[in-house]
């Protein structure tokens, strides 16, 4: 398994006229119940893996930009520990913070905040030049980046003469800039149209497949969380109540709030082969093969269109059969029961 | 009237007893003096009980100035060095605009190169003009200059540019650095904010006073008087554009790693770049409006042109240097604001710049041989001072007898009759229903607020002067309701008169206050009927301006649905738009009676006998003490009506659903 770049261990953010009392310990039941809080965030522990995309999900209000803050430091939590590679990011002194935030961090926003007095190039080279970097490098990277995120040629326009997906995309460009390990992205298509969202997408996930950074996905779309999440958190009330792949999520809910949630969820995007399999070894008599992490999506219509099932393998082996009858109790979901 | 206290109702109009009440608070105020007699210390407060407040202020800025010692160096010491050095720039300036590079002083004095030449002068804002903003723009600003050249406004205009050139940067730089203090150290603010509030109510002239006593009657002291009166715009709105700079935003600068000073100077200003600029362009208006002023102070320029012939009763001169004065407001306005809508990175470049220079160069050059580039010929220069003189003595002749009867008529039944009733009211009793006032708006701490602010004006002594403001004051605000109400009901409704009512108040507004006197006395002359008319001209604007947009503004549904139960337009006015509006008209009501207070005290130049004259008296005896006083006392008056006002309009909105 891969190394876990950023955990967080009992962290709370309280806001209101009661909150500094809490400093550094979490607070008790009563003060909870007093009135004069407003947990944003409630003793949430996550570990994020590198390279992973992590998407932290939840309605709006529930404390998703809170908590991604609080992971930032940008917001100080009121207790709890923060730790990247291992170190406490709570314990840091402001110098080696902004030592931290000036290489190892990205960060997207949802409404872009680019600096309107900067053009595109100035806005990508931002980063650099605050880390003292000479204009003729600093300027020389903007340009990889901005060509990168496909903005070449518009190096010198002005953040008000271009549109939504195309300021959100120098937002990307300047979060890339400095190169950073950790790359926090808050709701960033959120803004946009759905045509335009859709495209930023696959526009995210063709980056992340040449940079394989680790990513921590905030969104309240559970579609966009399915398509680009490795695994998703789901929060309510600043708490994170499950985690889990959006297959777990779906196949078994932890509460009524996330069934709830992800009810009307695409199930052929979602579920696996493994999951709607019939377990078997043998592999007589069968039309082909498919992969045991394909989606159903992907693999639905071969199925369908074969008299006989497939196989479904791992590691070249052979571990289940898929027929039409499992496709089908699958997608009017009454797939098998948890093996 | 304390036994009736537990009797208020809980929300809903208080219908039995309010009336009840009110008549014991008009029988309070109206029945003691008939009673007691006006000697009696309940009516008028008796002279040994004044605390001598002017005289510790007096003291204490004597001290100040005669015995304080920093050690290294004296109190006046610090005020004759910083008076040096801001009489740099403004030397500087001056010789460059108006009076030229010179050798020796007085009439020794040996020219080594002369002033910019007009045509430069004039050359660069229009070219600025073009670079900022159209060719309209451009000929506006060309008509403004070129005004004043033929009318022979030239030399002192340059006075007074100068001076607002030096005294623009240095309040914007100023209050830039204090908003952002202010703004980065929550405590600063808090001191900060009541401190703005003061200075915003107490009248511009009392200012004069304490910088008269510690700087002089100097252009130096002029320009620190202007700065001092411009510069809080400029804190307010740093303050305010920062606050607004989004929180996305700041949080990117963060993240990307800035120190606090990168994301203050990197970030954070240049963010908040526009709502900076709003400082600027109000720094530069209040600037223009204080030129005259501070001609009481030693400015010299186009604002003492006017004070001369105010005081000379010379009106053709002065209309002409005030509309100096108005145009050049209306084209640094127009300029600022047209710089301040350039985005950035648009039309930059060294071209207009380089075009600029070529102009600045070619003019200094050519001008020593060429006067009529150097200078304006005075052949080419005309003037409307003796036509506007003449017509007044025309006016004199023809329309005298109507406009004295009129004038007459006013003074013996309506101005005389109410300062008479004001001055004579027992000061106890006004407090206690001003404490009532606040108690029924806004509970026990605006009554005391109310109480308090009034006792202050009593017990300094100035109870007698604050009526007399009171009186004039009122009766303008009455008269600018009257006036202004229907005509801001007829803009709301249509669409040209609108426009028309609009381009009028806007440019009523960049008129300084002083020039209304002119007409004021020309058609009244001196006394308190021009006066009124000056204080009704200057203060009718906000109730014109509130109650069209207060209407304008209400909820389009709501008058949809009243068109839809049937009702005429003149049912939709008054029984829906009128009373919705009256929160926000009550705001322009409040903000008609800050004019008129601001322009009562102006009008002492016309011989009111109000706190502005105190004030006005103090100015020219530099006695620092009464003019502090009277200035506090012209604070309270604003104070009072304004917190009254404030929290009557509150309740109206909390009533109406609408805050
Ligand atoms: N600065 C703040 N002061 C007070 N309450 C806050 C503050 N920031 C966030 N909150 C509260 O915390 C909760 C979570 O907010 P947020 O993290 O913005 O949610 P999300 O990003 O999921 O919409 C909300 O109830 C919000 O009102
Ligand atoms: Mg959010």
């Amino acid at each position: 398994m891969r190394p876990v770049k950023l955990a967080c261990r009992g962290l709370w953010k309280l806001f209101g006229p009661e909150a500094p009392r809490w400093r550094g310990r979490a607070p008790d039941a009563t003060a909870l119940a007093s009135g004069g809080l407003i947990v944003a965030v409630r003793d949430v522990g996550l570990e994020i893996r590198a390279g992973e995309i992590f998407v932290i999900m939840g309605l709006s209000g529930s404390g998703k930009s809170t908590l991604v803050r609080c992971l930032s430091r940008l917001v100080e939590p009121s207790a709890g520990a923060v730790l990247f590679e291992g170190r406490d990011i709570l314990a840091m002194r402001e110098a080696e913070l902004i030592e931290l935030r000036r290489h190892k961090f990205g960060m997207v926003f949802q409404n872009f905040a680019l600096l309107p007095h900067r053009d595109v190039l100035g806005n990508v080279a931002f980063p650099l030049e605050i880390q003292g970097v000479p204009r003729e490098r600093r300027e020389a990277r903007a340009r990889e980046v901005i060509a990168l995120v496909g903005l070449q040629g518009r190096e010198r326009h002005y953040p008000r003469e271009l549109s939504g997906g195309q300021q959100q995309r120098v937002g990307i460009a300047r979060s890339l800039a400095v190169e950073p390990e950790l790359w926090f992205l808050d709701e960033p298509f959120s803004a946009l149209d759905p045509l335009i969202r859709r495209e930023l997408q696959d526009e995210f996930l063709r980056l992340q497949s040449v940079l394989h950074k680790t990513i921590v996905f905030i969104t309240h779309d559970f579609d966009e969380a399915i398509r680009l999440a490795d695994r998703i958190a789901i929060m309510q009330d600043g708490a994170v109540i499950q985690v889990g792949t959006a297959e777990e999520l779906v196949t078994a809910p932890a509460t009524p709030y996330v069934a709830e949630f992800t009810r009307d969820v695409p199930r052929a995007k979602v579920l696996s082969a493994r999951r709607v399999m019939r377990p078997a070894v043998a592999s007589n008599g069968l039309a082909g093969e498919v992969p045991a992490d394909a989606r159903l999506a992907s693999i639905a219509a071969r199925v369908l269109a074969s008299d006989r099932p497939l196989a479904v393998v791992e590691d070249g082996r052979v571990i289940g059969v898929l027929g039409r009858d499992e496709v089908v109790a699958a997608l009017i979901g009454r797939e098998p029961v948890d093996a | 009237m304390r036994e009736l206290a537990p009797a208020r109702p809980l929300g809903g109009p208080a219908v039995p007893l309010a009336p009840l009440l009110w008549a014991g608070a008009v029988l309070a105020l109206v029945a003691p003096p008939l009673l007691l007699g006006d000697k009696h210390w309940a009516i008028s407060w008796p002279k040994p009980w004044i605390v001598p407040l002017k005289a510790w202020i007096t003291a204490f800025m004597t001290w100040l100035r005669d015995d304080l010692s920093f050690g290294l160096f004296t109190f006046q010491e610090a005020t004759r060095f910083l008076s040096w050095l801001l009489g740099q720039p403004l030397a500087l300036a001056g010789a460059l605009l108006a009076d030229g590079f010179t050798r020796g002083s007085g009439s020794d004095a040996v020219l080594l190169w002369p002033p910019l030449p007009w045509l430069a002068v004039a050359g660069l804002p229009v070219l600025a003009a073009l670079w900022a903003g159209d060719r309209r723009l451009a000929l506006l600003v060309a008509v403004c200059f070129a005004y004043l050249a033929l009318f022979g406004q030239w030399a002192s205009a340059m006075t007074t540019l100068a001076s607002i050139a030096v005294a623009v940067p240095i309040g914007v730089a100023v209050g830039l650095l204090i908003g952002i203090a202010a703004f980065r150290r929550p405590w600063l603010e808090r001191v900060l904010t009541p401190l703005l509030d003061l200075m915003q109510t107490v009248p511009i002239f009392a200012y004069l006073v304490p910088i008269l006593w510690f700087f002089g009657f100097s252009p130096v002291a002029a320009m620190i008087g202007t700065i001092v009166f411009a510069m809080p715009a400029m804190i307010r709105n740093t303050l305010l554009a920062l606050r607004r700079v989004p929180v996305e935003t700041v949080e990117f600068g963060r993240m990307a790693g800035c120190t606090r000073r990168q994301l203050l100077w990197k970030v954070q200003v240049p963010s908040a770049a526009p709502g900076l600029m709003l400082g600027v362009n109000q720094v530069i208006m209040l600037s223009l409006n204080m030129v005259i002023i501070a001609s009481m102070i030693g400015a010299g320029g186009l604002g003492f042109d006017v004070l001369r012939a105010l005081r000379r009763l010379d009106l053709g001169a002065g209309l002409e240097a005030a509309v100096a004065i108005t145009l050049l407001a209306i084209a640094l306005d127009r300029l600022s604001q047209a710089v301040a809508a350039r985005g950035p990175g648009e039309r930059s470049g060294p071209g207009w710049l380089l075009i600029a220079a070529a102009l600045v160069a070619a003019a200094w050059l050519v001008g020593p041989v060429a006067p009529a580039v150097q200078r304006w010929p005075d052949a080419w220069t005309l003037t409307t001072g003796t036509a506007v003189n003449e017509a007044m003595i025309w006016l004199n002749l023809h329309a005298f007898d109507t406009v004295e009867a009129a004038k007459g008529w006013l003074l013996v039944n309506v101005m005389v009759p109410l300062k008479r009733l004001l001055v004579g009211l027992p000061w106890l009793g006004v407090v206690a229903a001003l404490a009532l006032a606040g108690w029924r708006l806004g509970g026990w701490r605006l009554a005391a607020t109310a109480a308090g602010l009034t006792l202050f004006i009593v017990v300094t002594g100035q109870w007698e002067y604050a009526m007399v403001t009171v009186y004039l004051c009122g009766l303008g605000v009455l008269l600018a309701g009257l006036f202004g109400m229907p005509v801001g009901i007829w803009a709301s409704r249509s669409e040209p008169v609108h426009r028309v009512v609009q381009a009028v108040i806007d440019t009523l507004q960049t008129l300084p206050s002083f020039a209304y006197l002119i007409p004021a006395v020309m058609l009244f002359r001196v006394g308190d009927v021009a006066a009124l008319m000056a204080i009704v001209a200057y203060a009718v604007v906000p109730v014109i301006r509130y109650t069209d947009h207060g209407i304008r503004h209400v909820e389009a549904t709501v008058v949809e649905a009243a068109r839809a139960m049937g009702c005429t337009r003149g049912q939709i006015l008054r029984k829906v738009q009128l009373p919705l509006a009256l929160p926000e008209i009550l705001l322009g009501v409040n903000q008609t009676i800050m004019f008129a207070l601001a322009m009562v005290v102006i009008t002492a130049l016309v011989g009111t006998r109000d706190l502005g004259q105190e004030v006005y008296i103090a100015l020219s005896k530099a006695d620092v003490g009464r003019g502090l006083v009277a200035g506090f006392c012209v604070a309270c008056l604003a104070m009072i009506a304004d917190r009254l006002i404030a929290a009557g309009s509150e309740r109206l909105k909390a009533r109406l659903g609408l805050a």
